[in-house]
């Protein structure tokens, strides 16, 4: 197994941000806090850009800071990319 | 601790001593570019603004103007009008000089002088003989208390939570400890992340102005009634990873540092605090970087992940790349890189400090790029119509 560079900010965090282009198919580990996490990734995420250390549920808050950035708009597996796709905002929604 | 700046009459201290060319019209704005690009050592600025405004928000255009010619980085002013505007050019001398009676203050209106050409011959003589004094003008040790540093993320990406920011934000623990002060703003760009911010106010009634600027700049987001993302957080943003305004402000909120909360002021208000204080601007990089520098930042430091070159005519902004791959593309416009934190070469603290030096180093003379490259990007918030 590699360990890529990917970032948990916070233990609580369902994503992790790569800071390296990352390829998929491809299984990394992760620093959650305390612990080390498995994730298989299975979609290229681009520099910048997240995927699920977990699966995430439709409707559930999507963790990252330790705090919320916006709601699965889907059911997201681990090792998903997480974007404007499937994580939607809670805020600024004048379309609501 | 101190560095070299300028002291002025009234005790505060610039950090430069430009000559400033400001249109109190956007009609005049050809014949203040022209007075600049004839005499060597001046800057000026440009705007759309200074005519058929009302109230508060002809008030707000001239505070800002009067701010920018009795800043401590200005050693004196040419006011340009057309002669007919609502902002008229003597109304906005005339303030200045009341509030800087040691300020040379020129006034040049077109209508009066005949014209544009003649208007830039006669500014061009004025603002010679202003130049000319103030290269005399020398730098003396002054305290690094007297700093008023503004702090910004532009052209913002995933990395810019993760390196630059966290670092900027350890600047600026490092001047509040050294008795400065620190200007955070971009109020969007702190939605989703109020709670943080408002947890540090030093008592309820800050917490609670906390919420209300954040409920506003949200309400005027909804009142035009489609998704903010794209407007905010911007293609460039979401390109760059960025997925919500929330996501974004979790990252923006650390170039504030741990420091308490001890003000929350408007737009282009004076910062009087030492400390922390938030200012109440929009997300727009100009606006906010104008209305900081309206407020007293004579010195910004600016984040930026997807890469940008703006500056003000009169306050050095210290471009910070979050990612070395930008740092090396725009390094024409770059001044520091905090992509080290992220290749792991250099700890946030690190980079932190290095930062700080580098506040000390520009505010004692060092120019910073986009000094060098001209640019004097300036825009005014605007809180009523055109008439």
């Amino acid at each position: 197994m590699l360990t890529g560079k990917a970032i948990v900010m916070e233990e609580r965090d369902n994503v992790a941000t790569v800071v390296e282009p990352m390829d998929a198919p491809r299984e990394i580990i992760v620093e959650a806090g305390s612990r080390k996490v498995v994730v298989h990734v299975t979609e290229n995420i681009p520099v910048g850009h997240k995927f699920a250390i977990r699966d995430i549920p439709k409707g559930s808050d999507i963790l990252k800071y330790g705090e919320t950035i916006g709601v699965a708009r889907a059911d997201i597996r681990a090792g998903q990319h997480v974007h404007v796709h499937n994580l939607e905002s809670k805020r600024g929604r004048g379309d609501q | 601790m101190q560095f070299m700046g300028y002291r002025r009459a009234n005790g505060s201290v610039g950090i430069r001593n430009h000559v400033l060319i400001i249109p109190s019209v956007v009609c005049a704005n050809r014949v203040a570019r022209g007075i600049s690009q004839l005499v060597a050592g001046t800057t000026w600025v440009e705007h759309q603004h200074g005519c058929t405004q009302l109230g508060v928000d002809l008030a707000l255009t001239k505070r800002v103007l009067v701010a920018h010619g009795t800043h401590p980085n200005v050693y004196g002013v040419v006011v340009v009008g057309l002669g007919c505007e609502t902002l008229r050019a003597q109304d906005v001398a005339n303030e200045i000089k009341d509030i800087c009676p040691d300020k040379p203050v020129q006034l040049e209106i077109i209508q009066d002088e005949g014209g544009s050409v003649k208007a830039i011959a006669a500014g061009v003589s004025a603002t010679r003989e202003m130049v000319g004094r103030a290269s005399s003008v020398e730098r003396t040790p002054s305290e690094v208390s007297k700093l008023i540093l503004g702090t910004e993320c532009g052209g913002s990406d995933a990395c810019s939570g993760i390196s630059a920011n966290p670092a900027l934000g350890v600047a600026c623990d490092l001047l509040i400890d050294a008795g400065g002060s620190v200007v955070l703003a971009e109020t969007t760009e702190l939605i989703g992340a109020e709670h943080l911010i408002a947890a540090r106010a030093v008592s309820k009634e800050v917490a609670a102005r906390c919420y209300d600027v954040i409920k506003r700049c949200e309400d005027s987001a909804k009142a035009m009634g489609v998704d903010m993302r794209g407007g905010q957080p911007t293609p460039g943003n979401i390109e760059g990873g960025l997925s919500s305004i929330e996501e974004k402000s979790l990252g923006c909120i650390y170039k504030a540092g741990t420091k308490p909360l001890q003000d929350v002021i408007d737009y282009a208000m004076p910062v009087v605090k030492k400390g922390l204080v938030w200012m109440d601007t929009p997300g727009h990089d100009i606006e906010q970087l104008t209305g900081m520098i309206a407020g007293g930042c004579q010195i910004v430091v600016f984040t930026t992940g997807r890469g940008t070159c703006c500056g003000s005519p009169i306050a050095p902004a210290i471009k910070v790349a979050t990612n070395t791959a930008i740092f090396e593309k725009m390094k024409d416009n770059m001044d520091m890189n905090a992509g080290t934190i992220i290749t792991g070469r250099e700890s946030i603290r690190q980079v932190g400090e290095r930062i700080f030096a580098e506040i000390i180093e520009v505010a004692s003379g060092r120019l910073v790029r986009a000094e060098v490259l001209g640019f004097n990007d300036f825009a005014i918030k605007r809180i009523g119509p055109s008439m």
